[in-house]
């Protein structure tokens, strides 16, 4: 089953085409990554699909569900981590999984996913904390928390250990694997290629807003005779 | 090096931002300079009012002369009604009736007394300003008395020469016809509808205001925004939610800002007539409209507000972003707090009408005098306003301008990167 289906999508920015008709799709169950350098291109696509810009030309379907006709649809079975993400800093962490998890469902099913964010976001006591108190680490885990913790069909995250140490970044790589067996679909950009290969099922490598080519991490190092997903992007480039 | 250094300092701090608030400071003083002015011009104009004379004798005489010589009297006759007529259709202040037997009564060591029909329209600050020179007018007139009566017969009582005459007062105040009150004492009375009011509304819709700006602009601070926009819930939600929440802060921090600012209103307040006797109290229905038009305008307020806080790029630009409605309710306050809706020119009667949070600072008094029409007029304006603006924050909230900024901002930007990676 197709999770998400991108066809032809174009997105300007006034006169300024960011997105120059991209078509790619992600296969229910697997983790798909768009990687490419700053500026690509990867961040507009990941906002498109979570409704939160809009569609210049083509289209995009997620588990059947148009956009932008069906954007409350979509919203529903999403959940989105933009790279650099915040938390309400008068919150605690713990009441900021709690206003989340209200949105998506209510008593026993609201707090079921409160405890799993808690169980993701492994903040101990600190949880109990005023968001303003964490680091950038603690912050990250909070909202990786935060967005699988609502069992989203499609989660969508944004450069997910950015500015994450070597510890922090594993743990979030642990975390998002775990979840896409427990059933999830993962689109994540990054502009890390070899955590990308390593993470990934398949892979879309992106440049001036365009696909320069996708498959497995195994397929691509294949077609462009590289050691390792960096040099296939250079190669795919050149 | 030190040129490098000062122009740099200069760009950074002489912006739009830090520029606006001086420039309207200095409009308020503008302002306020030409209400001034204006009020010195008016405490010089000579008072129009209408005489009657029935009397005929020495003392009415004297009285008449001082009237007619320091005021423009557009009516001198006998007939009460026909001055009273004129005084209203010419714009006058008041019409002096010298009853019959009044010089009799005072060479019977007792006051005379002066009927006078004032024709108030507004309680604003400035509104009084003619008929406290119609009040000098009299006490002038009682000088002229007192000097005659002393001339006459020095043993004369003292008390009657240091006041000759009394007055028999009839205000008429926007279709209400009020014994025994002046303009002066009527204004003083409403005193507290013109200032406290006002005040309160203005500072309630700033400070309220600036809770539902600076929302959107800690949203963009501190990255939520892009998380709360994709969560299930309708944007129009999301839009009311913040205007809600900031109204009732709004609130709570306007009662504390009111708490303090009655108690020190009320130490200026030495009046102990009661307006319920002059049927100018308000019933439960007028102080629910009260409400409903404090309410509506709040949300009036805070829903301009919020489409203003989509322009913040972070908490500190949203702080420049409240401008406007600072501006906006200062004027209005200032305006009602000077004039009254009724005595200002038409221009800035409609310009009044048009700030939506105008109205609950003219609503008080507008329903003592029963000027329903102004109050649900403003209702139903202010609910429509809030209507639009809410219509217009969920159209911006289902755009790409509250993530992307401008567009044009973000083609250039999209051009410079372009152009930097190429």
């Amino acid at each position: 089953m197709k999770a998400v289906e991108v066809r032809e999508l174009v997105k300007d920015y006034g006169s300024f085409r960011a997105i120059k008709g991209i078509s790619f799709e992600v296969k229910a169950g697997e983790i798909f990554g768009l990687i490419g350098p700053n500026g690509a291109g990867k961040t507009t696509v990941l906002r498109t699909i979570a409704t939160l810009l809009q569609i210049t030309s083509g289209s995009i379907t997620v588990f059947g569900y148009e956009l932008p006709k069906e954007a409350g649809a979509v919203r529903k079975i999403i959940s989105y981590l933009p790279e650099e993400a915040g938390a309400y800093r008068n919150l605690t962490g713990k009441e900021y999984l709690n206003f989340i998890a209200k949105f998506f469902g209510e008593g026993e099913k609201c707090q079921n996913m409160v405890r799993r964010g808690l169980e993701i976001a492994n903040l101990g006591e600190r949880i109990n904390d005023k968001v303003d108190t964490y680091s950038k680490g603690m912050t990250r885990r909070l909202l990786v928390g935060r967005a699988l913790m609502v069992d989203p069909r499609l989660a969508i995250l944004d450069e997910p250990t950015s500015g994450l140490d070597v510890i922090n970044a594993q743990e979030v790589r642990r975390i998002i694997n775990s979840s896409v067996e427990a059933g999830a679909t993962v689109l994540l950009s990054s502009h890390n290629m070899l955590e990308v290969e390593f993470l990934c099922h398949r892979i879309a490598l992106i440049d001036d807003g365009r696909i320069v080519a996708s498959g497995t991490a195994a397929e691509l190092k294949e077609e462009y005779d590289a050691r390792n997903i960096e040099e296939a992007f250079v190669k795919a480039i050149r | 090096m030190i040129r490098n250094i000062v122009k740099k300092e200069f760009k950074e701090l002489f912006t739009i931002s830090t520029l606006l608030p001086i420039v309207f400071v200095a409009l308020v003083f503008g302002f306020v300079g030409q209400m001034i002015g204006s009020v010195g011009e008016s405490m010089q104009e000579k008072p129009v009012i209408g005489v009657v004379d029935m009397d005929g004798g020495d003392f009415s005489d004297t009285a008449m002369s001082v009237f007619i010589e320091r005021a423009e009297v557009i009516y001198n006759g006998s007939d009460a009604e026909e001055g009273l007529r004129k005084v209203r259709e010419d714009n006058g202040v008041a019409l002096l009736v010298i009853p019959e037997n009044f010089s009799q009564k005072i060479y019977a060591n007792q006051p005379g007394e002066i009927e006078i029909y004032w024709i108030m329209r507004g309680a604003g600050m400035m509104d009084s300003i003619s008929s406290g020179i119609v009040e000098w007018l009299i006490q002038a007139a009682n000088q002229e008395i007192s000097r005659k009566l002393i001339q006459q017969d020095s043993s004369v009582d003292p008390a009657l020469v240091l006041n000759p005459t009394t007055r028999i007062e009839t205000t008429f105040f926007k279709g209400k016809e009020i014994q025994g009150l002046s303009p002066s004492v009527l204004g003083g009375m409403l005193g507290s509808q013109s200032t406290v009011i006002p005040v309160v509304v203005m500072m309630l819709i700033i400070l309220a205001g600036v809770s539902v700006i600076s929302s959107m602009g800690l949203e963009k601070e501190n990255k939520t925004l892009e998380t709360l926009l994709t969560l299930p819930v309708r944007r129009s939600h999301i839009v009311i939610g913040k205007i809600v929440g900031s109204a009732l802060v709004g609130m709570i921090m306007a009662i504390i800002y009111m708490l303090g600012f009655s108690r020190y209103m009320s130490s200026f307040q030495i009046s102990d007539v009661n307006l319920a006797d002059f049927g100018l109290a308000l019933g439960m229905q007028d102080y629910l409209l009260v409400g409903i038009s404090l309410f509506v305008a709040l949300l009036a307020g805070l829903s301009l507000c919020i489409v203003l806080g989509t322009f913040a790029k972070n908490y500190r630009s949203a702080q420049a972003l409240i401008f406007p409605i600072t501006a906006l309710a200062m004027i209005s306050a200032f305006i009602i707090m000077f004039k009254d809706f009724d005595t200002i020119p038409v221009v800035l009667r409609v310009f009044l009408f048009a700030i939506p949070f105008s109205h609950p600072m003219m609503a008080m008094r507008a329903l003592m005098l029963d000027n329903y029409s102004l109050v649900i007029g403003g209702i139903a304006y202010a609910a429509v306003f809030t209507a639009a603006m809410i219509a217009v924050a969920v159209r911006i909230f289902n755009s790409d301008r509250l993530l992307t900024g401008s567009v044009q901002k973000r083609a250039a930007l999209g051009k410079l990167v372009w152009g930097f990676r190429r």
